[in-house]
């Protein structure tokens, strides 16, 4: 009834059509599973209900609050106005020091404790995260 | 002082000449034959003005002039006389200008390359090309001028990034920016043969070579880039999707479609709106590469200042240039004439088209990636990252199809092929099945799309392998360039499967025992040098084999910038690297240290390397056989 070029163009149509359903799909799905959203120290203490998700946590590491031992390093991130206790085994980045800005990576385990799997490495001494930043600016 | 004052009115006359060059340009497109030779003086002459301009500000640099802005940021007396040359593009300003000096010197060679093409042609580009130059002077002067001054001078620099005193991040930049910024000519080159409808297989033979000499630098730039961070940053990786990453990659996979794109222009005069487009978005993507680094949205080590009016600026010029150059597009590019168009199924070009595809979804995943945070935290101000996983997830299981086209694509004909003799390729399939399911044997995680993964990128080896033997360097570039890509598969997959890794906090004379590894911290040495302080850790580390290594990492006091650097002490061998790295924790008796063992590392350099040696064959033959 139709031509072959007709057929082929159909066919073309739908497959392309098919495509880019699956791309979008795909790219969405992955991204609702694989984003990772800053929160600070205050806003965990705002949470209703605490999700099994990765998730970053950023803000001043407090005064006089690294404890380190050959398996952990612990300490305490604050904004100044909440706090929350962070253990942490892996790599420290060089800029890691008390008074100083951190974003750390990892999953909560309850308002108060956080176990982190990365803290994130800086480049200078005058470099602050952005979200850190925002943070600090937002009390 | 003076220095800076001729670089600067160098810049301002470098500008003025852009305006002789586009009236004599416009007056030479109506009236003469041949390209008058006014506008290739001009052309030199702005070329060499940049050039007086770069180097004054090398010399502010050496001469240590702290009354120049740009060098009391970022420079300081005691540094390394070569860190001071390379701390002239170490920096915002200095970038610039360096990426204004390979525009003018890319467009002064296609000059004088390309006398055998039409005229109007060459001078078309040459407009082009001098509306980004224009944009990128008017930028520097007005945004970001390198020889700003200061009164009354300092008398001592702030210093350089320690992390960026190295010397693969000294040549990085002006790798990166010949690949970065040759995009350009193609971009501008494109616009005027669409415009004069030019595109034809003498002009694609013709920007063939441009496109090469772009992908081989921007190739060897990711390259050092990554090389870098491996032993610098020192997390012990080659790549970790970190969006400054991204955004080199992406005009790496634009260009790397547009090349293909071109050989089949070349041959079968098809796929125009393919070539168009794509040098469109690489030069695209190079510039939104430098808006989104420069600009301070993304934070990195690239993010020199944080200045909103610079940004704007580029956003603006960005808007103007894809603008101008999709009216083109649409305007006078006329689709290709319907005859020539068809091909059979099985075929060379379908396997091309297909990967082409593939490298445009590749594209899109990095894009979005990329993109999409800086864009929700604009909408919403939520700040969330995209990490490796999402890259993985998108990108892996496509590579399969990808690798095995890769494979069969050079073994079909052009226009058709058919499926007698193809039974041989199967053969090789099956072999690579077998090989990998022996490696992947005794792993546990992830086995069946490791396996499936190794399998085809065996497959894309052993066929390569096999075309170099029988087709007698025939088509030597490209049997090169893809052995490359298999290798680089390989050597990244065993790498991610076979790696170990062991972290943990030491004192001195403290040891630590793993699974597999004994690591003893025996001894801490201090030495001061001139511009820092080192702290040298002594490592032995004793494996399951018995065998014992001493390992030496170290920790850099800079004392201006007053930073703290960790070099990583690295073992390469062919078949691993042995990687340490240790830190300080807020001064106590803790170090932490990460010792990781790495198969195959250096493959990873030594494949991206031959898949750029096939580029350089390409570009070399094309010279001889004309």
């Amino acid at each position: 009834m139709y031509g072959y070029k007709v057929k082929l163009r159909f066919f073309f149509i739908i497959l392309i059509l098919i495509s880019t359903i699956l791309f979008v799909f795909l790219i969405l799905k992955s991204l609702e599973e694989n984003v990772v959203y800053f929160q600070s120290p205050s806003d965990i203490k705002l949470l209703t209900e605490l999700e099994n998700k990765k998730i970053r946590v950023g803000g001043m590491v407090k005064k006089n609050s690294i404890k380190i031992s050959t398996e952990t390093v612990n300490f305490i991130i604050t904004d100044f106005k909440n706090e929350i206790d962070v253990t942490y085994s892996g790599v420290v980045p060089n800029l890691f020091s008390e008074g100083k800005g951190v974003v750390a990576e990892g999953y909560l385990k309850d308002r108060n404790f956080f176990v982190a799997s990365k803290i994130l490495a800086k480049h200078d001494e005058n470099y602050m995260p952005p979200e850190v930043k925002a943070a600090l600016e937002e009390k | 002082m003076l220095f800076s004052l001729v670089g600067y009115y160098s810049l301002v006359i470098g500008l003025c000449s852009s305006f002789f060059i586009i009236f004599f340009s416009v007056k030479n497109f109506r009236n003469y034959e041949i390209l008058d030779n006014k506008i290739l003086t001009f052309v030199f002459l702005q070329f060499f003005l940049v050039i007086v301009s770069f180097f004054g500000l090398i010399l502010s640099f050496v001469s240590s002039d702290f009354s120049n802005e740009t060098v009391f940021n970022n420079s300081h007396t005691t540094k390394p006389l070569f860190y001071k040359i390379a701390g002239t593009w170490g920096n915002h300003e200095g970038s610039l200008l360096l990426w204004l000096l390979v525009l003018t010197l890319f467009i002064f060679l296609f000059l004088i390359k390309s006398k055998d093409q039409p005229k109007r042609y060459r001078i078309l580009t040459l407009l082009f090309q001098q509306v980004i130059i224009i944009g990128f002077f008017v930028f520097l002067l007005k945004t970001s001028n390198p020889f700003n001054y200061i009164f009354p001078a300092p008398q001592e620099g702030l210093g350089l990034n320690p992390i960026l005193q190295d010397p693969a991040l000294a040549i990085h930049p002006p790798v990166l920016y010949l690949g970065y910024v040759g995009s350009s000519i193609i971009f501008s080159s494109v616009l005027a043969a669409t415009t004069l409808n030019y595109i034809s297989r003498e002009w694609a033979t013709h920007i063939k070579k441009w496109i090469l000499i772009s992908w081989i630098f921007l190739t060897l730039g990711i390259l050092l880039g990554s090389i870098w961070a491996y032993y610098e940053l020192g997390w012990g990786g080659f790549w970790f999707w970190d969006p400054v990453e991204n955004i080199s990659l992406m005009p790496w996979l634009a260009l790397t479609t547009l090349l293909h794109c071109i050989l089949v222009l070349e041959k079968k005069l098809i796929l125009t709106s393919w070539v168009i487009i794509l040098s469109i978005t690489t030069f695209t993507l190079s510039m939104c590469g430098t808006f989104l680094v420069r600009s301070g949205i993304l934070n990195s080590v690239h993010t020199f200042a944080n200045d909103p009016e610079r940004g704007l600026f580029i956003l603006t010029f960005l808007f103007i240039l894809i603008f101008l150059s999709l009216f083109i597009f649409f305007i006078f590019h006329k689709p290709e004439n319907k005859n020539t168009k068809s091909f059979f199924w099985l075929s060379k070009e379908t396997s091309i088209l297909i990967n082409n595809w593939f490298m445009m979804y590749f594209l899109s995943v990095v894009l979005i990636g990329t993109v999409y945070p800086i864009f929700l935290d604009v909408i919403s101000s939520q700040k969330i990252s995209v990490g490796p996983p999402f890259y993985h997830k998108l990108i892996i299981p496509f590579l399969i199809p990808f690798l095995l086209f890769m494979a069969i694509g050079p073994q079909l004909k052009w226009i058709k092929s058919d499926l007698e003799n193809k039974k041989r390729l199967l053969i090789f399939f099956l072999f690579s099945l077998l090989l990998s399911l022996f490696i992947t044997k005794n792993l546990d995680k992830n086995f069946l799309i490791n396996t499936i993964l190794i399998t085809s990128a065996f497959y894309l080896f052993f066929i390569t392998v096999r075309d170099f033997f029988l087709k007698k360097f025939k088509n030597i570039q490209q049997n090169i360039s893809h052995f490359g890509f298999s290798l680089l598969i390989l050597s990244i997959l065993f790498n991610n499967i076979f790696s170990s890794e062991v972290i943990t906090n030491l004192k001195v004379g403290e040891s630590f025992q793993s699974e597999n590894f004994l690591i003893t911290f025996t001894d801490l040495d201090q030495i001061t040098k001139k511009n820092y302080t080192s702290f040298i850790g002594n490592f032995s580390i004793k494996d399951s084999n018995n065998t014992l290594d001493v390992l030496k990492p170290e920790l850099r006091i800079y004392n201006q910038p007053n930073i703290i650097t960790s070099e990583a002490d690295i073992k390469s061998s062919l078949l691993s690297d042995k990687f340490i790295t240790m830190n300080t924790v807020q001064n106590e008796e803790y170090f932490n240290v990460r010792y990781q063992v790495k198969p195959f590392m250096v493959w990873i350099w030594i494949s991206v390397l031959l898949i750029t040696l096939g580029g350089l064959i390409s570009l070399l033959k094309k010279k001889y056989e004309k």
